[in-house]
């Protein structure tokens, strides 16, 4: 048996890590949610905000937590034009076509870093990466702490504007009843192209809270991506607090079952709640049952 | 009335599956075979240069193709022309490399030359023995690589067999010139072929060194993070810590250690992915300091090594071993070709096996390939000091002297 020593560091890194997979996974359940996409691009554009964040660090000098001011608006407008431009024209309503659309997204984000900027992985040197918060025999990294907080602000300010504001509202009502919200005069295209945004937008704000403990590399965001996709339909697919709870969930399982089984097969734990869950509730943790 | 654009979960999961598998393994990419124009000889040239290896696979593809270059500015082969590289993704997987032979054999190449990635190499030099394709590994370390009998398959470089003894008898040799500071010993390892074979010698060869192993801990690549490797390691306080994984993962390690300040006697690599990196000695000086590494390395007293060196710094790339083993590989193959006098792949299979080849970079000798293993290939031991890389033995190649153990 584990002594405590080990056992309760395990289970806090647990929780930071599952912050970060959090992060991931709330862009994509509200664009899951709402608009029905399974957006193959998110682990894409993970890779591509990273990279963002790694250029306004090295170029610009602006530490990752303060790019989280610049890279949001930035690619909550990219998510913008994507769904608007893009994603919307060409899968002509056919959520077939939407797979296959952001999948080709995908291949071309990440051919694209990897052609300007070869496979390298890159790495930044802030004073904070390498400081820790020592509670008892425990030290949690600075990064990962400043992560988790940042998980639960993210959740909370997505959860009010769904709740509070007439932008949420018009978002509901096109995920409950398309037609009907515009028959009430939302204009559709644009509450798509908004949330799509918005789900991107998370994307970049992962990317900044990422950077000062992770690596960046063009295909960086796959290593998220599959795990992010199980927390949605974990947590309830498009619900924002089953999300949350759910990527903790899977971060304590996974660094659990890592402990326990080896990290080779640390995915075991992850995928053996998935299953559990999905039998006891089929619609997820917080999803609308059917 | 329900929206009609729902999909169902059980949609979902289906779609999900087939396309996070199609995103992950990169199944669905670009096409991966490009062509130089005008030359006479074909060259593959494979390298997992896209997924989870593409670092290593980009910088492999950089030194083959300087050499390529540098070859043709000289005019080419004398009698055959000049080299048309052509360039083959392995994608990071076994299957990826082994399609890349298929279209490479099509093609009409008179060899092949790289893989990288142990798993690679074993599945790529069969594929190219069904057509009697002559290939010359790189890097991938397994034995099995050279041990199935394939009259195709040359490796320049050594094997788990040498690399494994030759790293424990210098630790053992470093050890007691310290005064045996240390007993007791850790592995941490990456869980494919290359990880886990060198864990299992290590696992056999540590004990009769009269060291005890505490624990060894494979790990899966990518590893998103080491917090739970580092708690094990932290725990059971070893003197020393064996990393053998690849270059992302190494750096993760090594940081992680730093920041729940677990500072071992010494961390000793066994082809370790990024100790016998300037890459990381230059982004990661305090995390680097006396790392240890028995990893290829070139000749430091190779004025042509040093000029290439300049030359591959000179394009803001490091001058990691992936780019000499590449460079001198190639090199071998020209050799090869050379001396065949014709690009048939049966005369030039002849030609590497009776290779002694003595243009390379790296601290071997002249090239005697037995059963398709180049016996003089050996690795070296080396050391991050004053924020360089060092030689520390043998002391025919040194240029500095080890610091162990390690100064709190």
């Amino acid at each position: 048996m584990l002594s405590p020593a080990i056992l309760i560091p395990a289970i806090l890194n647990g929780l930071l890590i599952g912050a970060i997979y959090a992060l991931v996974a709330l862009g994509l359940t509200l664009i899951y949610g709402v608009l029905h996409i399974i957006n193959f691009a998110h682990g894409a554009l993970l890779s591509a905000a990273l990279f963002a964040a790694f250029f306004a660090f090295r170029l610009l000098g602006l530490d990752p937590y303060l790019a989280v001011f610049l890279l949001a608006p930035i690619f909550f407008a990219l998510g913008y034009a994507l769904q608007r431009f893009i994603i919307g024209p060409a899968s002509h309503g056919d959520d077939r076509n939407m797979l296959l659309v952001t999948l080709g997204i995908a291949v071309i984000i990440e051919n694209a870093l990897l052609y300007a900027f070869r496979a390298d992985t890159r790495t930044i040197d802030v004073a904070y990466a390498f400081q820790t918060i020592d509670i008892g025999s425990t030290f949690l990294a600075v990064p990962r702490v400043v992560g988790f907080v940042g998980a639960f602000a993210v959740a909370i300010v997505l959860w009010l504007i769904m709740t509070f504001t007439d932008t949420g509202r018009a978002i509901r009502a096109v995920a409950k009843e398309k037609l009907g919200a515009e028959l009430a005069g939302i204009d559709v295209a644009h509450v798509y192209a908004l949330t799509f945004g918005l789900g991107t937008a998370c994307v970049a704000i992962a990317a900044c809270l990422l950077l000062p403990s992770y690596y960046v590399n063009p295909s960086v965001g796959d290593a998220f991506v599959l795990v992010a996709f199980t927390i949605v339909v974990l947590g309830g697919m498009g619900s924002v607090p089953g999300a949350l709870i759910g990527a903790l969930l899977i971060g304590v399982a996974e660094s659990l079952s890592g402990l326990f089984l080896g990290e080779s097969l640390g995915q075991i734990g992850i995928f053996l709640i998935f299953i559990v869950v999905l039998l006891v509730r089929p619609s997820g943790l917080f999803g609308a049952r059917a | 009335m329900p929206n009609q654009r729902n999909l169902s979960r059980r949609q979902f999961l289906a779609t999900t599956a087939f396309g996070a598998a199609a995103t992950v393994t990169g199944s669905i990419a670009m096409p991966s075979v490009l062509h130089a124009q005008g030359a006479s000889v074909k060259l593959g040239v494979l390298h997992p240069v896209t997924g989870a290896l593409s670092y290593s696979g980009q910088q492999g593809r950089l030194g083959a193709m300087m050499a390529i270059e540098e070859i043709n500015a000289a005019g080419g082969i004398k009698g055959l022309g000049k080299i048309d590289a052509v360039l083959g993704d392995a994608q990071s997987t076994p299957d990826g490399g082994t399609a890349e032979v298929e279209k490479m054999n099509s093609a009409e190449v008179a060899c092949i030359v790289g893989g990288y990635a142990s798993n690679i190499c074993l599945a790529t030099t069969q594929a190219a023995a069904r057509y009697e394709l002559p290939y010359v590994v790189d890097v991938g370390v397994a034995d099995g690589i050279v041990t199935r009998g394939l009259k195709n398959t040359f490796r320049f470089g050594p094997g788990f067999g040498v690399i494994s003894k030759t790293a424990l008898a210098n630790l053992a040799a470093i050890n007691d010139q310290a005064g045996k500071p240390a007993r007791t010993v850790m592995i941490v390892h990456e869980d494919s072929l290359f990880g886990s074979g060198l864990a299992k010698l290590l696992n056999a060869q540590l004990p009769q060194q009269g060291f005890e192993i505490l624990e060894t801990i494979p790990h899966p690549t990518p590893t998103r993070d080491f917090n739970n490797v580092v708690l094990k390691i932290k725990a059971q306080n070893p003197d020393i810590v064996i990393p053998a994984n690849y270059y992302n993962e190494y750096v993760l390690l090594a940081r992680t250690m730093q920041q729940q300040q677990v500072r071992p006697k010494g961390i000793y690599s066994v082809l370790g992915g990024a100790a016998s990196s300037y890459k990381f000695v230059k982004e990661f000086p305090d995390a680097a300091k006396y790392i240890m590494d028995c990893n290829h390395w070139f000749d430091p007293r190779n004025e042509r090594a040093q000029a290439l060196k300049k030359k591959v710094e000179g394009k803001d790339q490091f001058f990691t071993y992936e780019v000499y083993m590449n460079y001198s590989c190639v090199n071998l193959i020209a050799d090869a070709l050379q001396r065949a006098g014709s690009a048939e792949r049966a005369k030039l299979t002849a030609a590497l096996a009776s290779s002694t080849f003595d243009g390379h970079l790296m601290p071997y000798g002249p090239t005697k390939f037995v059963n398709g293993q180049n016996e003089g290939a050996a690795p070296v031991n080396t050391q991050v000091l004053d924020n360089d890389i060092k030689v520390v033995l043998p002391t025919a190649f040194a240029n500095g002297k080890p610091v162990f153990p390690r100064p709190v």
